[in-house]
């Protein structure tokens, strides 16, 4: 049962890394962040059935924090768009040398 | 902060005031003139002129920002009229030469307690430790004693003179209390030099002496060459300061000690020296050295012309009458290690007599007439070395006593001329040089009493019988030949030059003394008509301390007339009640360098080298010299003087003279040169270009790499996640391999 449910977080993990890599789309970015904080969601509910309560919780931290980041992320994302009419991250590299 | 400090400085006045002890060191037995000496509040003799210091030195920081001005304007300060100035400018007249005085009537009180006393060991007064590190320690002692009493009635007694005169003089300076207070703290430390009763001691106040020296030079410091000539002066001495200290060093090294007493009871028993030998030889030249530099003998003289910058009443007291005698004062005062070292002695007597003789002849074409006076000066320092150098330390300390008398009052009534031809061209807004004799001339008409008072002085230095030079220059002169015939006189040819050229250094001095004397006051006047009117006799408060050091210079020399002399007619035929009382009353201090001496040398001789006795050649020295001031007032007064800016300048011989043989530029080319080419090295090369492009190289190497490092911030939030992730895979293959 264990071997299940880490090899279905570590697959959704690599999907969510491999979609913040290749996507330009900012909010489909956001979307893959999302994906891997629930694929670690996914590893602690699992590994609380052997190990005590203790990862069930860390899992409603993840959660707050994963809420609050969405909060604050559409936001920034709602604000680039009013700016450059695009949500390609190709196109925002002012922040360097 | 003045709470907290006032019960120290309440302390340390007690602690002067009341010494911890007084002792007599070793048993004094009490001799037959009297019982033993009890100092009388010697700290104050100390403490005073350093209270004037502070006094005065208050007076001109609250006057210092207006003077300061005036002087770097290089103009004088209007102070208005004498009653109304402010009290900056008319305290100093009683504080400066009033403590002075104060000093002097106690040095008096001891030395006359002295006189009526037995002083067979000298009298130590303890104040309290200075510094104690491990077995070393110094004490803040004065050290009393036949000696240290002479040079204190010098230097507080001819002080107190030049500082009333300085009253005139320096009147209508801008920096007038600046002025007292460094004069008053020069004769502080002087005292501390010569009062100190250990070698350490005694370099504090050489030091300090050097430091007012330097600060009176450069007194009117809006001048470079005056500044400069300040500089010259406390860089010169440094040469001869690092001599003082090897001595200093390798005396420890020796003895484990610096006080005077153990010192010289120590070297005369010659446990830790022996006669001769290197390590005495090397002290006393290490000595003479220090000597040399403070005291303006070749090869280290030349700061002492330049010094001439300085107010005049400043070269008479400083560099005439007392500081440029401490390096005399240090070779008598360690007489004992100079006996002990024939080549040291010999140096020493070698240096002074070709001084002598050298500086002689520079003076003989100067125009200055302070470069005179100034040359002569080191001339007559040459003598005193010479004396000391054959050990005749009584004969030497003598010349300098009388000569502090006799040049003190040719520097002040030097001053006064100076003073009457600045009044005269200020008068007349005329930009000539008021220390040209040539502008001179004539002036006898106008200022009478310095005309007299500077031909005695001019007599007296010449070696005119009965004034005080005759008796203190001849009685070096005939030590010489005495002590160059001596049983074993180590080198009683090289003596026999030395004597020699004494006897013609003393006639070039009867020349050019009178030379200066026609060229300033006798002939027809070269100032200029309109300011002759306004040429004027010195106020009284110059001229009375001219008249006192006149007396002195005539009568001064009485109190060492040489037995041989006493009752010949140049001995004044037997009226004086003693004969080389001088002599004697320094004898405990000398005792201990005459019985060395004798023991390894045996008697001095009593003829001269080529034959004829102390009498004989004392006659001919003084009629040889009235000859050459008799041949000099009559050729220089025939001589056609014209003033400065007509003279053409001086060919042959004269030029080379007239440039002090070019031993300004000798050492500029062989030691002012170099050091200037190696600092520039050391500044563009080591400094500028090592040192300096280190720093920067590191500077650039970390801007280019900084600048190819920030290449990697793209801004690209992806290729950040990339390498993010490249990171942590690499991490965790590491931690996981």
């Amino acid at each position: 049962m264990i071997t299940e449910a880490i090899v279905l977080s570590a697959i959704l993990f690599v999907i969510g890394t491999f979609g913040v890599l290749v996507r330009r789309n900012a909010i489909i970015m956001f979307l893959c962040i999302e994906l891997q904080l629930n694929a670690v969601n996914v590893a602690f509910v699992a590994f609380s059935n052997l190990f005590g309560i203790d990862g069930q919780i860390f899992v409603f931290f993840v959660m707050t924090v994963a809420a609050a980041e969405a909060a604050v992320g559409l936001a920034i994302i709602i604000s680039i768009f009013r700016h450059y009419e695009s949500v390609d991250v190709g196109s925002f590299n002012l922040l360097k040398w | 902060m003045t709470l907290a400090l006032r019960p120290s400085l309440v302390a340390a006045l007690a602690a002067l005031a009341l010494p911890a002890s007084v002792a007599a060191q070793g048993g004094a037995p009490a001799g037959e003139s009297g019982g033993a000496f009890t100092p009388f509040l010697p700290g104050m003799i100390v403490l005073l002129p350093l209270l004037g210091f502070l006094a005065n030195g208050a007076l001109a920081l609250a006057h210092g920002k207006k003077s300061a001005d005036a002087v770097r304007a290089g103009g004088e300060l209007d102070l208005g009229e004498r009653a109304q100035r402010p009290l900056t400018h008319t305290l100093p007249s009683l504080i400066g030469p009033g403590v002075l005085g104060l000093a002097f009537l106690i040095t008096l009180v001891n030395f006359s307690r002295a006189l009526g006393a037995s002083l067979e060991e000298p009298v130590v007064v303890h104040y309290w430790t200075w510094m104690a590190t491990g077995t070393f320690t110094v004490d803040a002692a004065l050290q009393l004693d036949q000696l240290s009493l002479l040079m204190m009635m010098i230097v507080t007694g001819v002080g107190f003179l030049i500082h009333v005169f300085s009253v005139g003089y320096m009147r209508d300076d801008a920096g007038y209390p600046r002025y007292f207070a460094y004069l008053n703290l020069f004769v502080f430390f002087m005292l501390v030099l010569v009062m100190g009763a250990s070698y350490a001691l005694m370099f504090v106040g050489w030091e300090g002496v050097g430091l007012c020296s330097y600060l009176l030079i450069g007194f009117w410091f809006g001048d470079k060459e005056k500044s400069d000539a300040g500089k010259k002066a406390f860089i010169v001495n440094r040469i001869g300061d690092f001599g003082f200290l090897v001595a200093m060093f390798l005396l420890y090294a020796t003895f484990g000690t610096l006080d005077f007493v153990p010192i010289f009871a120590d070297a005369q028993l010659t446990t830790s020296l022996v006669y001769g030998g290197g390590l005495v030889t090397a002290i006393t030249l290490f000595f003479f050295l220090g000597a040399a530099g403070k005291s303006a003998q070749i090869p280290l003289y030349v700061w002492l012309p330049d010094a001439m910058a300085g107010p005049t009443p400043v070269s008479a007291l400083i560099h005439a009458a007392t500081m440029v005698t401490a390096g005399v004062y240090l070779v008598a005062r360690s007489s004992v290690l100079f006996a002990l070292s024939p080549v040291g002695s010999a140096t020493v007597a070698g240096v002074g007599v070709l001084t002598a003789l050298f500086a002689a002849t520079i003076a003989l074409q100067q125009y200055d007439i302070k470069k005179v006076l100034a040359y002569s000066t080191v001339s007559q320092l040459g003598y005193m070395f010479v004396g000391v150098g054959v050990g005749a330390y009584a004969a030497g300390v003598f010349h300098l006593m009388t000569h502090a008398f006799f040049k003190a009052l040719l520097f002040l009534g030097s001053g006064a001329v100076i003073h009457s031809m600045h009044h005269a061209y200020h008068h007349t807004h005329k930009h000539d040089d008021p220390q040209d004799m040539r502008n001179m001339g004539g002036l006898r008409a106008h200022m009478p009493i310095t005309w007299i008072t500077m031909w005695i002085g001019t007599l007296a230095i010449a070696g005119i019988w009965p004034l005080a030079g005759f008796f203190s220059k001849d009685e070096i002169i005939w030590q010489v030949a005495a002590f160059g015939g001596a049983v074993n006189a180590p080198y009683p040819l090289l003596y026999t030059l030395f004597w020699m050229t004494a006897l013609a250094a003393a006639m070039l001095t009867a020349f050019y003394m009178t030379r200066m004397m026609v060229m300033t006051f006798h002939g027809s006047n070269r100032t200029g008509a309109e300011e002759a009117k306004h040429l004027h006799e010195a106020p009284a408060v110059m001229w009375v301390p001219l008249a006192v050091l006149a007396v002195l210079s005539v009568f001064g020399g009485w109190i060492n007339v040489p037995e041989a002399l006493r009752t010949s007619f140049l001995g004044l035929g037997g009226a004086l009640p003693m004969s080389e009382w001088l002599h004697h009353w320094l004898e405990p201090v000398t005792a201990g360098a005459h019985e060395v001496q004798l023991e390894h040398l045996g008697e001095v001789a009593h003829a001269a080298p080529v034959g004829g006795g102390e009498v004989a050649w004392a006659a001919i020295s003084f009629l040889a010299a009235a000859a050459v001031v008799a041949a000099a007032f009559k050729v220089v007064g025939a001589q056609k003087t014209v003033p400065a800016h007509d003279a053409p300048a001086p060919t042959g011989f004269a030029n080379v003279l007239y440039n002090k043989y070019y031993v300004d530029e000798l050492y500029n080319w062989i030691v002012v040169q170099p050091i200037v080419r190696a600092s520039q090295f050391c500044w563009r090369v080591i400094d500028a270009t090592i040192i300096d492009g280190t720093v920067n190289a590191v500077g650039w190497v970390s801007k280019g790499v900084g600048w190819g490092v920030s290449m990697f911030q793209t801004g690209n939030v992806s290729t950040y996640a990339f390498v993010l992730t490249l990171g942590v895979l690499v991490i965790l293959g590491v931690s996981v391999f």
